[in-house]
């Protein structure tokens, strides 16, 4: 780890006019992500401001939606009843992440920030990566691509994005705040994360100077009945292989409205806008759903590696729907 | 305006001159230390190299393992994936300071009770995992200590002993 130069910050403004200044600067939060980053040297700033200071840590729900500081920990938030109660998939996407000592240390704005799990990116002696350093080609694309991503990927890059936590706040169509020199921005999770096309090591689309203060998740009809379905080959403390992220309003048996976000197969919450569509007016009912649901898979294009998964999509998704269907 | 920043370390990052220390004060098991040093360090490496408290263990250092589980104001983290100086006025205890005088703690008492280790490299992180696990109130039950106990592994695999050995101190405690 190289030296670098640290500094706390209580104040906002003060964060981002120190980040603005500094090319080579970084926030720290939680530290779980970006610590490792600079054990392995995958990043190397040259100033951390630490922000846990800010006051970024409010969680509040109430009529209008739920409003997630930037600083509120992965295990407040799962802990809070007012999330647990009116937007169970958030609860459930933050409990399956991770360990009980990490999401006491982790930020939700550090959350979104995750990078890709991919081996070849985090490896401890560098390989080909272009998301780790451009122009070095990707190894995965014709390595060990098992667990990588079958929509939305390019030949530069073909990661997953690991967060469990946003795939669920995808589903619910939360709204990312950023603020930086130029003012705030209001971002909905989906587009915060950029697809890899030619310049993968770009993840998202904050800039340099520009920080997380929020994520806002709407009230809505179908928030209470959501549920986060998690597959992996471990029962705990493993990343997903596939997971899905539902929420229903229902018309008795029938569906009224379905959001679908995919995690583990993309480079980003992966909505499955068309089977949404496909699914209204819907029994509840596993044949039904599997027609609905496979409708939205025509586009998926699998590694040599990963035609499990699209398989292994539809199904985690049609589970996840008579879970959350069959709540009260 | 923007008010200025407060305690700057500066360090110069550009060449290879040694970096440049940081003042920090740690409270650690009741006591003050008041120590300067490199802002690299982490909290787990602080209290092992600087203050022989070797009982948080170095197993992966990538916050994977649990071995350095410590609690800062009564929750459970991984000291390896936190920096000393960001815990610069945190309570933090150590499995040095959870046993009352010459008593152990009914968690530790516990582990032995249920042999609840092989090598014991994982055991303080497990025994501080446990201890806030329990007072988390997620102990209730075996498959809830399995789950609540994930982020700390035992190379041994002496799991059997490690949740008997949680599911009794919860009933006691």
């Amino acid at each position: 780890m190289i030296p670098f130069t640290y500094q706390r910050t209580a104040d906002l403004q003060s964060a981002i006019a120190a980040l603005a200044a500094d090319p080579e600067a970084a926030c720290i939060a939680g530290g779980t992500e970006l610590l490792n980053w600079m054990k392995d040297g995958i990043a190397a700033p040259h100033r951390l401001i630490d922000i846990n200071a800010l006051p970024l840590a409010h969680i509040e729900a109430d009529s209008r939606g739920l409003r997630l500081g930037a600083l509120a920990r992965m295990s407040d938030v799962a802990a809070h009843p007012g999330v647990r109660r009116a937007y169970p998939a958030i609860a459930e996407a933050l409990e399956l992440s991770a360990s009980p000592q990490l999401r006491n240390m982790a930020s939700m704005g550090g959350n979104l920030m995750q990078r890709t799990r991919c081996p070849y990116f985090r490896a401890e002696t560098e390989l080909s990566c272009n998301k780790r350093r451009p122009g070095t080609g990707c190894a995965a694309r014709a390595g060990e691509n098992r667990g990588h991503a079958i929509f939305g990927w390019s030949d530069a890059c073909v990661a997953t994005h690991p967060s469990d936590v946003a795939v669920a706040l995808a589903a619910l169509e939360a709204t990312v705040h950023v603020l930086g020199p130029r003012g705030e921005r209001a971002i909905p999770v989906v587009d915060f994360y950029r697809l890899p096309d030619e310049r993968p090591e770009q993840d998202t689309v904050l800039a340099h100077d520009e920080l997380i203060t929020a994520i806002d998740v709407p009230a809505s009809p179908l928030t209470g009945r959501s549920h986060y379905l998690k597959v992996r080959e471990r029962s705990s403390y493993e990343f997903a292989l596939v997971s899905a992220a539902v929420a229903l309003a229902m018309d008795g048996k029938h569906i009224q409205q379905a959001r679908i976000a995919l995690g583990g197969v993309a480079p980003r919450p992966w909505r499955l806008t068309a089977a949404e569509g496909a699914l209204i007016g819907a029994p509840l009912e596993r044949d039904a759903l599997r027609r609905a649901v496979e409708s939205a898979f025509g586009a998926a294009r699998p590694l040599v590696h990963n035609g499990f998964k699209v398989e292994l999509a539809r199904r985690t998704v049609v589970r996840a729907l008579e879970h959350a269907g069959g709540r009260p | 305006m923007t008010p200025s920043l407060t305690n700057e370390v500066t360090g110069d990052a550009a060449s290879a001159a040694p970096p440049a220390l940081a003042p920090v004060t740690l409270r650690i098991n009741g006591a003050v230390h008041q120590l300067t040093i490199d802002p690299r360090a982490t909290l787990l490496d602080t209290l092992r190299e600087r203050l022989g408290l070797t009982g948080a263990k170095k197993g992966c250092d990538r916050g994977e393992c649990g071995a350095c589980t410590v609690h800062v104001n009564g929750r459970r983290i991984n000291a390896c994936m936190t920096l000393a100086v960001m815990q610069e006025g945190q309570e933090i205890t150590t499995i040095e300071g959870l046993a009352l005088g010459e008593a152990v703690h009914a968690v530790q008492a516990a582990f032995i009770e249920h042999d609840a280790f092989q090598c014991g490299y994982c055991t303080p992180g497990q025994i501080m995992s446990a201890v806030a696990c329990i007072r988390e109130g997620h102990a209730g039950s075996v498959a809830e200590i399995r789950e609540w106990m994930s982020g700390n592994l035992c190379r041994c695999s002496a799991y059997p002993n490690i949740v008997a050995a949680v599911h009794a101190a919860a009933q006691r405690l």
